[in-house]
């Protein structure tokens, strides 16, 4: 069993990666992205006898106490 | 009276602390390894500056795990005197002891320079012994010190008169100019609501001697000496 947790900022924090990003894609002239905002991607390994209401706590743990700061960050789980 | 001075996998300015209680202000000090669970006899307690952790997943992300910080949320509790340089601030706030965050500098570059600051409040054991609007020169050295708060924690902090340094022109305004980081408010150092925790980006621990430029890191340092011997008598 596996999860992806991708974490990125808030909508309303600042990202300066992704503006600084953002501002070199000029000159590749890629001129239709209007934004750019970078986050983080971790690939979370399970057990495979694991009951998947375990599973789902785990990585819900994970992600909520370890990989996000609240303050600042989002994130959302992708399963497979 | 005895400092503590924590060192974190990663901590680099940990020396320079323990150098400046030892043979600057002349007081009492040890180290405190992350590993360690108890902090009796300590009054007072340095997380200094570095990269705990080598700032891996977020700065001071891992380092709020360390058995010591524990102790630490045990101690601040009690109201020991807690203060947080640089990475030590980063770790106070992962750990949510003082509100907030430390985002990547607007301008994406680690700035290391001096600069100054001016007190926005004496009401803490960390500023008692300096004057309100009191500028100081202290140093900055950091990739990631642009404070951060929501609209609502950063009005309670201000209200709360819990903003201790900002950011200033040389003649003490405040301006856009004189902020190095992007920080809202220009805020360089707050402390919680019991006011006995502080957090700060710039470093006193650099600007205690005059070699080094500037005596008014120590004035920090002596503030903390007043409230402490303030509190035996009491």
């Amino acid at each position: 069993m596996k999860a992806t947790v991708i974490v990125t900022l808030k909508p309303t924090v600042l990202d300066p990666q992704g503006m600084t990003i953002h501002r070199n894609l000029e000159s590749l002239g890629l001129a239709s992205i209007t934004d750019v905002r970078q986050g983080k991607h971790f690939d979370i390994g399970l057990k495979d006898d694991v009951p998947a209401e375990s599973a789902r706590e785990q990585v819900e743990r994970l992600a909520r106490e370890v990989l996000t700061n609240p303050v600042i960050e989002q994130y959302r789980i992708v399963w497979e | 009276m005895k400092f503590g001075v924590v060192i974190f996998p990663g901590s680099n300015c940990d020396h320079d602390c323990y150098y400046v209680i030892e043979s600057v202000i002349h007081k009492p000090v040890e180290f405190v390894w992350h590993q360690d669970t108890s902090l009796k006899g300590f009054d007072a307690i340095v997380l200094p500056g570095g990269f705990a952790y080598g700032d891996y997943l977020r700065t001071g992300a891992l380092a709020k795990f360390s058995p010591v910080m524990t102790a630490i949320r045990d101690f601040a509790r009690k109201g020991g005197l807690v203060i947080g340089i640089c990475n030590g601030f980063q770790i106070l706030t992962e750990s949510g002891l003082l509100p907030g965050a430390l985002l990547r500098n607007v301008g994406m570059k680690y700035v290391c320079k001096f600069l100054h600051l001016r007190t926005e409040t004496v009401n803490t054991p960390f500023t008692n012994g300096l004057s309100k609007g009191q500028l100081l020169q202290i140093p900055i050295g950091h990739g990631e010190g642009n404070y951060f708060a929501d609209t609502e924690t950063l009005k309670r902090i201000e209200d709360n008169d819990q903003v201790v340094f900002r950011y200033a022109a040389p003649d003490g305004q405040i301006t856009g100019d004189a902020n190095p980081n992007g920080s809202l408010h220009n805020i360089a150092g707050i402390v919680n609501e019991q006011r006995n925790v502080l957090g700060m980006m710039p470093h006193p621990d650099r600007s205690s001697e005059s070699i080094l430029g500037s005596v008014d890191g120590k004035l920090i340092f002596e503030s903390m000496v007043n409230a402490l011997v303030g509190a035996q008598k009491a």
